[in-house]
C-alpha cells in the first residue's frame, strides 16, 4: 500500500458510553490513505457508534483522534465534512424529487446575481461524474427515478464533492441485489486509487474478501484484531466476531423433520406483474423464491397474502382452493408475510414490543385476542427477547430485535404458511443464525416456508428447492445446494439457460 | 437476559409507572397534569374560595363537556386524522333538541335516541368520506362543519326556536344532591364514564389497533387491520361524544345560535395540552382529558386575572402553539429510557417521519 508508515487517520483509545451502558471500550483504529477498511462485528458490537463519532455526529468520551498528524475535535457533522471526512449513512439523505444535481450541491448551490446557477450547477455536477468514472447518471436526473444502486452512487459522489480524505460507508449493499454490487465496487476501487481512504461497513462477507485490503473486528465495543484480508480466512473472521465457525452457520434440518403432504398449492397463477406461477410447498419445506431485483418475488408474496391478489389461476391451501383479497382474509387463512421491508410494512415504531407482537391478533381476532396473547411471551423470549424489552418501543430496538418482533407477530398467529420476504436484510450474524433456527424449527413443526431472498448464499443454505424468477415467471427450479452460478444464469439470462438443457 | 418471561404484565407496569413519573420532567403526557396542579394552585392563590368543595363541582360541571369532547377528539386525533366538525355539530345537536322537545317531558328520551343516530351519521360521513373517498380528514370535517352550521341556518331561519325540557336540561345542569360537595354533577360523573370506557376501550383489540394504525397504517394493512374501518369508527366515536357533549352544553347553557362556535379548536387544543401528538399513534387519553381540565382551568385563571373574555381567542392560540412546540422540542431532545445493553449499539433513535 501507499504511504503505509504514516497512517492518514488514528483514533486511539475511542470510548464512549450511553445511559452507563459502554458501547466503545479504548478502541484503536487506523486509516491508510489509499485502502478500503472492513469494520465489521455483529450488531450491537458498536459499529455505528464508531461510524458516528468519526462523522461528527457523537463525541467519544474518551481517546484522541488525529488527521493527518494533527488532533482534531469534531463538534458537529460539518465540521468533520469540512476537515475532508464524509460519511454515507445506511438511510438515504436524498430528496427524491430534486434532480442529482440539487442534491449533490443541497445547502451551497452556486449562485449568479442571487439565484441558482442551475447550468452551473450540473456542469460541475456532470463533471464530477466523469471524473469518477461513473456514467448512466445524468445531472437532471429526478434521483426518484434512480436505482437503489446508482442513488447510492450519487451519495458517494455528493459526499466526495467535499474534497473528501476519508469516506465511511455504513452498509452500503443492504438494500441492493447481488448484481447491482458491482456498480458500486468499481466506484470504490476508483476512490482507493485516488488515495483515499474508505472505511467500510458490511455484514456481506463476500464483498469484505472482494473489496478490502484490511479488516478491523469488533466485538462488544473492543477491538479483537485488525488484519490484513489476505491473512485471514471467513471462517476465522466469523469465529473472531461471533465465536462460532462459519460451516455451522447455516443449521442443518432438526432431526425428526421431514416433508409432510403439500399444504400450498398455486397452479396457472398471474396478476399484472406475475403470470403462469405453479409451485407446491409441502408440510415441513423450504422453497425459495430466487431472482433479481423487480422480477416477480416479492409480487408473489402480496398477490399470495391479498395485497395485490392473482387474477388468474388457482391457490390451494391445505386442499382447499383461497383467494384472499385483503392481508386479513389471507391471515384467516393460514398465511402470514414477512415483509421486505420491515420499518415501512412491518412495525409501527412508536408502540412497545408486545403492542406490535400481538397486532395481528387483536386486528383479525379481537375475539380471542386476550386467550392467544397469554403465548406471547413465550415466543418473545423463545426467541431471546426478553420480557424486560416487552413493553419498550420499537424505534429502541437494533435491527436484528426489530425482526425479532415482526417474526412474534406473525408466529402468534400459527400459521400453516410463511412467507419470509428478505428475512435477514440489514441484520447481524447473531440475528440471523436465529432467523435460521427459527425456520428449520417452524419446518420441523409443520408450516410451509416460502422463502425471498437477495442473498444467494442463505437460498442455497436454507432452502430445499429454489425457484428463479425472470421477468415475472418461473424460468427454473433448482435443488438446494446448488452453486451460485445455476441461479445466477436462470436469473438473468432465461433464454440461454433454457436453449442449453 | 435479565430474568424470564414470567411475569410480563407487571413488569410492563412498573416501566410504565417509572416512566410517566419521568415524563413529568421531561415533556410528554406527564407534563400536563403537572400543568393542572400549578394552574389550580395559582387559581387558589389568587381566590381561595375556588378550593371549596362547592365551587370545585361546579368547576368540574363546566369542564364536564369539554373533558368528553377531548375524548372523542384523541381517538380521531390518535388515530392520525382530525375532527374540525365537533363544534358545529355540538351547535346542531343542541338546535335539534329545542326544536323537536320543544319544550315537551314525554319527547325527551325520543328526541336523545334521535341526536345519537344524527351524530353516528355524521361520524359515518366524516369517516367514509376520508378513509373511502381519501379526502384528508382536514377537509372533510372543514366541509361538515360548514354544511351543519349553514343547514342548522337554514333550517332554523337564523334564530333557533323551541326550548328544552327540564328531563334533557337536568344531565346538564344538576346533580346528586349530597354533603359536603352539595350536590355531585351528573355532568361530571357522565364524563368520568366515558373516562373510564375510553380507558378500557383504548386496552382492547381496538384500541390497540387504533393507535398503531395512527402510527402506522401501512404495517397496520400488512397486519390485517382493516385501516379504514378502524378510522371510521374513530370519526364516528368522536361524533357520538360531541352529541354527548351536546347534551351537557344544551343542559347549562341552554340554546343559541352560537352554541359550540369554536368548540372544536377547544377541544384539540385540549387533547395536544395533553401530550397527544398531531400524526397519531401517540398518546393517552387519561392526559387528554386532563388537557381539557388544564385548560378549562387556564381560563379561569385568566378571569381570575381580569383579562379581557374577548381575548379568549387569542389567548387559545397562544396556548395551542405553545403547548406543540413544548412537546416538539421536549421529543426532539428527549433521551431514550436507558438501554440494556441488547439495543445498545443504537442509542440515539431514528426520526421517525
Amino acid at each position: 500500500m501507499t504511504a503505509a508508515d504514516s497512517p492518514l487517520l488514528r483514533m486511539s483509545g475511542v470510548s464512549k458510553s450511553f445511559f452507563g451502558v459502554e458501547v466503545l471500550h479504548s478502541v484503536d483504529l487506523e486509516l491508510r490513505a489509499g485502502e478500503v477498511h472492513a469494520l465489521v462485528g455483529e450488531n450491537g458490537a458498536g459499529k455505528s457508534t464508531l461510524m458516528k463519532i468519526l462523522a461528527g455526529v457523537h463525541r467519544p468520551d474518551a481517546g484522541v483522534i488525529s488527521l493527518g498528524g494533527s488532533e482534531v475535535h469534531f463538534e458537529h457533522p460539518l465540521q468533520a465534512q469540512h476537515a475532508g471526512v464524509s460519511t454515507v449513512f445506511q438511510e438515504f439523505n436524498l430528496l427524491p424529487e430534486r434532480t442529482v444535481a440539487e442534491n449533490v450541491y443541497l445547502g451551497r448551490e452556486p449562485r449568479r446575481r442571487g439565484l441558482v446557477d442551475v447550468a452551473r450547477m450540473d456542469r460541475d455536477t456532470e463533471a464530477l461524474f466523469d471524473d469518477l468514472g461513473v456514467s448512466g447518471i445524468g445531472a437532471r436526473t429526478r434521483v426518484r427515478s434512480l436505482s437503489v444502486a446508482q442513488q447510492q452512487v450519487v451519495e458517494i459522489v455528493k459526499a466526495m464533492s467535499y474534497d473528501a480524505r476519508i469516506i465511511s460507508m455504513d452498509e452500503p449493499t443492504a438494500a441492493l441485489a447481488e448484481h447491482e454490487v458491482e456498480l458500486l465496487y468499481r466506484l470504490t476501487r476508483t476512490l482507493r486509487a485516488r488515495g483515499i481512504a474508505v472505511l467500510y461497513v458490511s455484514h456481506r462477507l463476500k464483498e469484505i474478501f472482494d473489496l478490502c485490503d484490511r479488516i478491523t473486528i469488533l466485538k462488544d465495543g473492543s477491538v479483537v484484531t485488525t488484519t490484513e484480508t489476505a491473512r485471514i480466512t471467513p471462517d476465522e473472521l466469523v469465529r473472531k466476531m461471533v465465536g462460532r465457525s462459519i460451516s455451522t452457520f447455516f443449521p442443518d434440518p432438526l432431526p425428526g423433520a421431514e416433508l409432510g403432504p403439500v399444504r400450498l398449492a398455486v397452479s396457472g397463477a398471474g396478476n399484472d406483474y406475475v403470470d403462469d406461477i405453479s409451485f407446491e410447498v409441502r408440510a415441513g419445506e423450504i422453497v425459495g423464491l430466487a431472482g433479481l431485483q423487480g422480477s416477480g418475488r416479492t409480487e408473489i408474496a402480496h398477490a399470495l397474502f391479498g395485497v395485490a391478489p392473482f387474477t388468474r389461476g388457482e391457490v390451494r391451501l391445505d386442499g382447499k382452493p383461497v383467494s384472499p383479497t385483503s392481508p386479513r382474509e389471507a391471515v384467516r387463512a393460514g398465511l402470514a408475510l414477512v415483509t421486505e421491508d420491515r420499518k415501512v410494512e412491518g412495525l409501527a415504531l412508536n408502540q412497545s414490543v408486545l403492542a406490535n407482537a400481538r397486532l395481528v391478533l387483536d386486528a383479525v381476532l379481537p375475539g380471542a385476542a386476550g386467550k392467544r396473547a397469554k403465548a406471547i411471551p413465550g415466543i418473545l423470549s423463545s426467541l431471546e427477547l426478553t420480557a424486560r424489552s416487552g413493553a419498550r418501543e420499537v424505534r429502541y430496538l437494533s435491527g436484528g430485535n426489530q425482526q425479532k418482533v415482526v417474526l412474534a407477530k406473525w408466529l402468534a398467529t400459527e400459521p400453516a404458511v410463511m412467507v419470509l420476504d428478505e428475512p435477514t436484510r440489514g441484520i447481524d450474524v447473531g440475528a440471523k443464525r436465529a432467523v435460521y433456527e427459527l425456520m428449520r424449527e417452524l419446518s420441523a413443526r409443520g408450516v410451509a416456508i416460502v422463502m425471498i431472498s437477495s442473498e444467494l448464499p442463505e437460498l442455497l443454505g436454507m432452502a430445499d428447492r429454489i425457484l428463479v424468477l425472470h421477468d415475472g415467471e418461473i424460468s427454473g427450479e433448482l435443488p438446494g445446494g446448488v452453486d451460485e452460478e445455476a441461479v445466477m444464469t436462470l436469473a438473468a439470462r432465461p433464454m440461454t439457460a433454457e436453449a442449453a438443457r | 437476559m435479565s430474568h424470564p418471561a414470567t411475569s410480563p404484565a407487571r413488569t410492563n407496569r412498573s416501566a410504565a409507572v417509572g416512566r410517566s413519573a419521568l415524563d413529568l420532567f421531561a415533556g410528554g403526557s406527564g407534563t400536563v397534569f403537572a400543568l393542572l396542579i400549578v394552574v389550580l394552585v395559582a387559581i387558589t392563590f389568587l381566590n381561595p374560595s375556588f378550593a371549596e368543595p362547592p365551587s370545585l363541582m361546579a368547576f368540574l360541571r363546566n369542564a364536564a363537556p369539554l373533558i368528553v369532547l377531548a375524548i372523542g377528539q384523541y381517538f380521531v386525533i390518535v388515530s392520525g386524522e382530525f375532527d374540525l366538525s365537533v363544534g358545529s355539530l355540538v351547535g346542531a345537536q343542541v338546535v335539534i333538541a329545542a326544536k323537536l322537545i320543544d319544550g315537551e317531558e314525554s319527547r325527551t328520551w325520543g328526541v336523545i335516541a334521535l341526536m345519537l343516530v344524527f351524530g353516528l351519521l355524521v361520524g359515518l360521513v366524516n369517516g367514509l368520506v376520508t378513509t373511502l373517498l381519501r379526502v384528508p380528514s382536514f377537509i372533510t370535517t372543514l366541509g361538515m362543519l360548514l354544511i351543519l352550521a349553514g343547514a342548522v341556518r337554514l333550517w332554523t331561519g337564523g334564530a333557533p326556536t323551541g326550548a328544552l325540557s327540564d328531563s334533557f336540561r337536568q344531565w346538564g345542569r344538576t346533580g346528586i344532591d349530597m354533603p359536603v360537595v352539595r350536590q355531585l354533577p351528573y355532568a361530571l360523573l357522565i364524563a368520568i364514564a366515558l373516562g373510564v370506557a375510553a380507558v378500557l376501550l383504548m386496552r382492547a383489540p381496538y384500541g390497540r389497533t387504533l393507535l398503531a394504525t395512527g402510527d402506522n397504517p401501512t404495517a397496520a394493512a400488512f397486519a390485517g387491520v382493516r385501516v379504514w374501518r378502524v378510522r371510521t369508527l374513530a370519526f364516528v366515536l368522536s361524533s357520538l361524544m360531541a352529541t354527548l357533549a351536546a347534551i351537557l352544553i344544551g343542559g347549562f347553557a341552554g340554546v343559541s345560535a352560537q352554541v359550540g362556535q369554536g368548540l372544536e379548536f377547544t377541544a384539540i387544543t385540549a387533547v395536544v395540552l395533553g401530550g397527544v401528538v398531531l400524526g397519531g399513534g401517540r398518546g393517552w387519553v387519561v392526559a387528554a382529558m386532563a388537557g381539557a381540565l388544564t385548560y378549562q382551568a387556564l381560563e379561569r385563571l385568566f378571569t381570575q386575572l381580569d383579562m379581557p373574555t374577548t381575548a379568549r381567542p387569542a389567548l387559545q392560540g397562544v396556548i395551542i402553539i405553545a403547548a406543540v412546540a413544548y412537546a416538539a422540542r421536549s421529543r426532539g431532545h428527549r433521551p431514550p429510557p436507558p438501554a440494556p445493553a441488547e439495543t445498545a449499539n443504537d442509542p440515539v433513535p431514528e426520526r421517525v417521519g
